[in-house]
This record gives C-alpha cells, structure tokens and sequence, in this order.
C-alpha cells in the first residue's frame, strides 16, 4: 500500500541504474533492483538530491503544468522569494510580480510580505516558549520530514506556526472570494516552488491537516516564459522598488535569514543534509540546550539552492544578501507594524492547525526479541562484508546491505564478493554441469569449427 | 531466557580525543532506533551515553563502553582508567564540575555530566577508585511497569 505521496518518481526506461541516485539519498531510500532504481516509500523524505545527481534525467520531480490554471475562475500566483534571487539585482521584486501577471495569472501575490509577518510570530511565539529547546523551524518540509522519520523524539521542538505560504494561501482565498463573489475552491492558489517537497506538503501536508494552496508550479519551468514576459515591463525607479520589499521577508530566500532580520542572538543557521544529520545528533545528546532557535534548510544556502531554481545558488545567495546589505543600509522595512502582527498572533492567525506525528522507520521486527536477534544477525552479516561500500548489490552501504537481508529483501550472493566464494561452493555441480550439457551445445552451434577438425 | 535474546556490544573510548567524541554514543542510538525501542527512552539513553562517553573524552586515558540490551532492559556499562573520582557525593551534585575553562569554551563540563546521567537513567551505580579509574552501570526498563 502507498501510503506516503512523494514528488519523486523514477522514469524506469531512463533510468539505467548508475547507483548516483542511491549514493547521495541521505536516508538509504534508494535500491537498485534488476538495474534500476526504487524508492522505499517510508524512508524518503523528499529532498531531491537524487533529482540533482541523475545523469539521465529519470529521477522526474512531480509539479503542476501550467495548464491547471484554466481549472478556476481566478488565479494567484504566489512565489517563494528564493523566486527573487534567480534574476539580476537591477531586477526586484514589483517587476517580477508584473511579469507573472502578464503571464496570465489574474494576481500575483508578494510572499515576502508574509514571511516577514511571520517572522515577527516567530519572535513571539520564541520569546514566551517554555518546552524543550533548541525550537527548529519548519520552512523547510523536508527537514520537518526528516525529524518525523529520523528524529521522531525531536518533533516537540518544531515550531508550530503555520508557513508563509499556507497562511498567505488561505488569506489570499478568503479576501479574493469576498470581493469578487466566488467561492473558495474557484480562487487558484498556485505556489511557485524552487524544490519539489513543497508539492508533497500541499498534496500531503506534514501535520496531516489540508493545504490552501492548489498546486505547485517549478521555478524552473517559469524562469523562460517569465523572462520573456518581463521584456516589456517599465523599469520604473530603483529606489522607489527597494521601498517596496519587506526586509524580513526577503530573508526567507536564504538559510540565516530569518535570524539575521530578527536579530536572534542565540540561533543557529544550518543548510545542506549532512550538516543538519549533524546538528540533529547534537541535539539529541542534549548539547544545544542554550540555542533558542535552529533555522535549517535542506538545500545548501537555503531554498536559493532548491533543485527546481535556474540560477548558480552562490550568485542568488549573493544577490539576497547584498539586497539586505542594502535595504539595512536605507534602514527600508517594509514589512508589516509589529503590533499588528501581535494582536494577530493572539487570534492564533498564525497558529498551526494539524498535529504533527512522528513517522519511525518500521524496526526490524515487531517483537523487541526478535529485533535483538536480528540486529545480532545484522552484525554478524556485516562483519563478513568487504566494507568498502562499492554498491554493486545495490544497497548504498555494506551495513545498509546486511540489514536488507536480515529484512529478507537482499540474498547474500547479491554481494559480488561472495560470488567467488560461492561458485567455489557450486563448482563440482558446475563441472558436472557442464561436462553434461556444454559439449554437445558446442556440437550443436560451432558447426564450422566441427568442419574444420573434421 | 538463551543468550540469542540478549545483544552485547562493546565501544572503545580514547581519552582526549575529542575528534572522535560522540562517535560511541550516536551508535548506541542508531540501535536502539532499529530495533524499535520507545523514542523517549532513546533518547535518554543517547544523552546517558553521550555524558558517560563524554567523561571518559574529559577526565580518562581510556575507557570501554558496554551496551547490554535484552527484551527487559538496556544497560550500558562503563569502566575506564584514568584519575577515578575522589569524593563520589561531591561529584554527583548539580552543577559541580572539574572541566577546565577550555572544555567549558566547548560547552562541556557545566557540572550536567554525573547528575544528568542518573536523572535519565531509571537505575545507576558508579564506583570508582582514585588514581585507577571509574564504572559506571546505567540501566533502562523496557517494561511498561519501568520507572518514568
């Protein structure tokens, strides 16, 4: 039974099994079955890094087409700031939002301005938080779906403020179907994504609640068309575009952004998997009890380093970062009054509305003994292993193969190492074999050769 | 109860190596993660054998941490050699610590080590022997009648 939706899906014809895809999956989610890879549903947490690393093209991320926008009557598009990050710097945000109108969307709607608003909540909902610290933001599905699969004792440390993009959606909604008479289902909510795991928290939210959002389109499928549709669009003033950006907001782009506008003085920014398997471990012995807040991102520097964006991260990480340089320079804010946003906060408008649940890996059998005895066999496995984690079997890791076939899904002789040892055991049958069978094949096909000795 | 249900395991621990600190303890949790113990009392296991590995890092030449799991309970035993501990009582109050100001730079040693251990644990003992070294033997109950 499937019962996770993921953004991934592997195109078989494509894939030619070349083990790059299963190296990289940070949560062993990946096998490589009669030269191709699968999925192991529960494990993966949707980052994409196998879409990244596939030389084919068969790891397709799955995003809505354009198309779905003639589903509703009216259509918002709402794109994630790291949407801000893939053009020049003379290029700001107001003349990206015209570019998306004249792309056929009827709205297009400033994400940042939200992200700032709920920037602010953060700092409240830190400043009066008593539980477990370090608190870890959830902008990032995938690291929340990390913690759920990896860390389920950490869930009580993800913040449970709702994202930008769920409460700019549902607001988008309620104001739009007032004010031309429609209901709700007929305003197009459409997200614009730099990753495909946003698609997955829309489809299948994290806290299992549902999405205001309708759909997910890639920032890489836009970046052409919309380029093309900026051609015409005025310039305008510089200043008068800077003034429009609130600062907090544009910060969400890029990992630290949110500490560095909110001025947290004991938080951490953490991007890229590997370093965030890291802080993880750290927290779970207990050694960042004196950091209040972690900001992590899957993707290096932060969601301008999402699979699904155009630009080189380190230039759109450039770009956002001398945006704030600047707009702290001008002393620009932009965002919304701090107060306002605290008398919404009391309204809980900002409050998560799902429970997020712990999602742990099966164990390796339900009953604690016989797990025992299977992780004993475990090890027993891997010793015999060559440890060199070649992935010929098709398993990333030698520990990884010895679990798979303590779980029954991986033979011994997957092993290329135990190959000899076990033709060595089936040579006299082989022999035999073979003095049977091959000799009167090589009479049978070879029969110029029998011309020749004849 | 054969010996099949029970899994022992031993992790050497070099003192003063901090490079390598924490290696011990993060597999102990990966273990215990297989085989599906409660992620509440994984993770109090991973903090007692952080604190245990992490005193042998501090205070020991060399030390030898021992996970004993069966389907009633986890034990991770101790020894090592190094200094030992003089004044046990001393020791084990909050906030006492012998960390010098280099360890606590790191964020080691705020006097959490000892207490914390036996604040996570359901059952512990130590004992040590000044100039020889320490043991320490730290349990969690599996059982649902188990403390906490």
């Amino acid at each position: 039974m499937n019962q996770y939706f993921h953004s991934i899906r592997i195109n078989t014809e494509k894939c030619d099994g070349r083990l790059k895809c299963m190296r990289v999956c940070p949560t062993q989610a990946i096998r490589i079955r009669n030269g191709k890879a699968m999925m192991i549903e529960e494990k993966c947490i949707d980052c994409g890094e196998c879409i990244t690393v596939c030389p084919n093209g068969a790891i397709i991320p799955l995003t809505d087409p354009f198309g779905e926008l003639t589903k509703f009557r009216h259509t918002v598009a709402i794109p994630s700031p790291a949407l801000y990050a893939q053009f020049g710097r003379e290029i700001l945000p107001d003349k990206i939002l015209t570019g998306l109108k004249k792309l056929g969307f009827d709205d297009a709607f400033d994400l940042a301005f939200t992200c700032g608003e709920v920037s602010f909540a953060i700092q409240e909902y830190l400043s009066k938080y008593k539980g477990p610290k370090p608190l870890i933001s959830n902008a990032c599905p995938t690291v929340v779906r990390l913690i759920q699969v990896k860390y389920p004792d950490l869930i009580d440390h993800i913040i449970t403020i709702d994202t930008p993009r769920e409460i700019a959606a549902r607001e988008i909604k309620k104001k739009k179907s007032k004010q031309f008479g429609l209901k709700e289902k007929e305003i197009g909510t459409f997200y614009l994504t730099p990753c495909p795991v946003k698609m997955i928290s829309i489809k299948q939210p994290a806290e299992k609640g549902k999405s205001h959002l309708d759909g997910a389109i890639s920032i890489s499928d836009i970046y052409g068309p919309l380029l093309s549709a900026m051609e015409g669009v005025e310039k305008g003033s510089y200043r008068k575009s800077l003034e429009n950006i609130c600062i907090l907001g544009i910060g969400w782009a890029m990992v630290g952004g949110i500490c560095r506008t909110l001025r947290l003085k004991n938080s951490l920014a953490v991007s890229g998997l590997t370093e965030i398997l890291k802080v993880f471990d750290d927290i779970e012995r207990g050694k960042l009890r004196n950091i209040d807040f972690i900001e992590a991102y899957s993707c290096p520097q932060g969601c301008v380093g999402g699979s699904l964006t155009v630009e080189n991260l380190y230039i759109s990480y450039n770009k956002i970062l001398k945006l704030l340089e600047t707009l702290e320079y001008k002393k620009i804010k932009a965002c919304r009054d701090k107060r306002e946003v605290s008398k919404l906060y009391e309204k809980k408008y900002f409050s998560l509305k799902g429970k997020l649940e712990p999602r742990p890996l099966k164990p390796l059998a339900e009953d604690l003994g016989k797990a025992i005895k299977k992780i004993k066999e475990k090890e027993d496995i891997y010793e015999t292993l060559p440890k060199i984690d070649c992935g010929a079997c098709g398993s990333p890791t030698c520990l990884t193969f010895a679990e798979d076939v303590v779980r029954g899904e991986a033979e011994l002789t997957d092993c290329i190492f135990n190959l000899p040892q076990r033709i060595k055991e089936l040579s006299p049958e082989l022999s035999e074999l073979l003095n049977k069978s091959v000799s009167p094949k090589l009479n049978n096909s070879g029969i110029k050769k029998e011309k020749k000795k004849g | 109860m054969g010996n099949e249900n029970k899994l022992s395991k031993n992790f050497e621990i070099e003192g003063r190596d901090f490079s390598k600190a924490g290696t011990a303890s993060t597999k102990i949790k990966e273990i215990l993660k297989e085989i599906g113990i409660d992620s509440s009392v994984v993770r109090r296991a991973a903090i007692a054998a952080y604190e245990a590995e992490m005193n042998v890092v501090m205070y020991a030449n060399k030390g030898k941490l021992t996970l004993i799991i069966t389907p009633e309970q986890i034990h991770l035993k101790l020894e090592d050699k190094g200094q030992g501990i003089k004044d046990i009582k001393l020791a084990m109050q909050e906030g006492f610590s012998t960390a010098t100001d280099e360890m606590r730079e790191m964020g080691f040693g705020a006097g959490m080590g000892l207490p914390n251990i036996k604040r996570n644990s359901d059952k512990f003992e130590i004992s040590s022997t000044p100039g020889q070294g320490t043991s320490l033997n730290i349990i969690f109950y599996l059982n649902h009648k188990g403390k906490k």
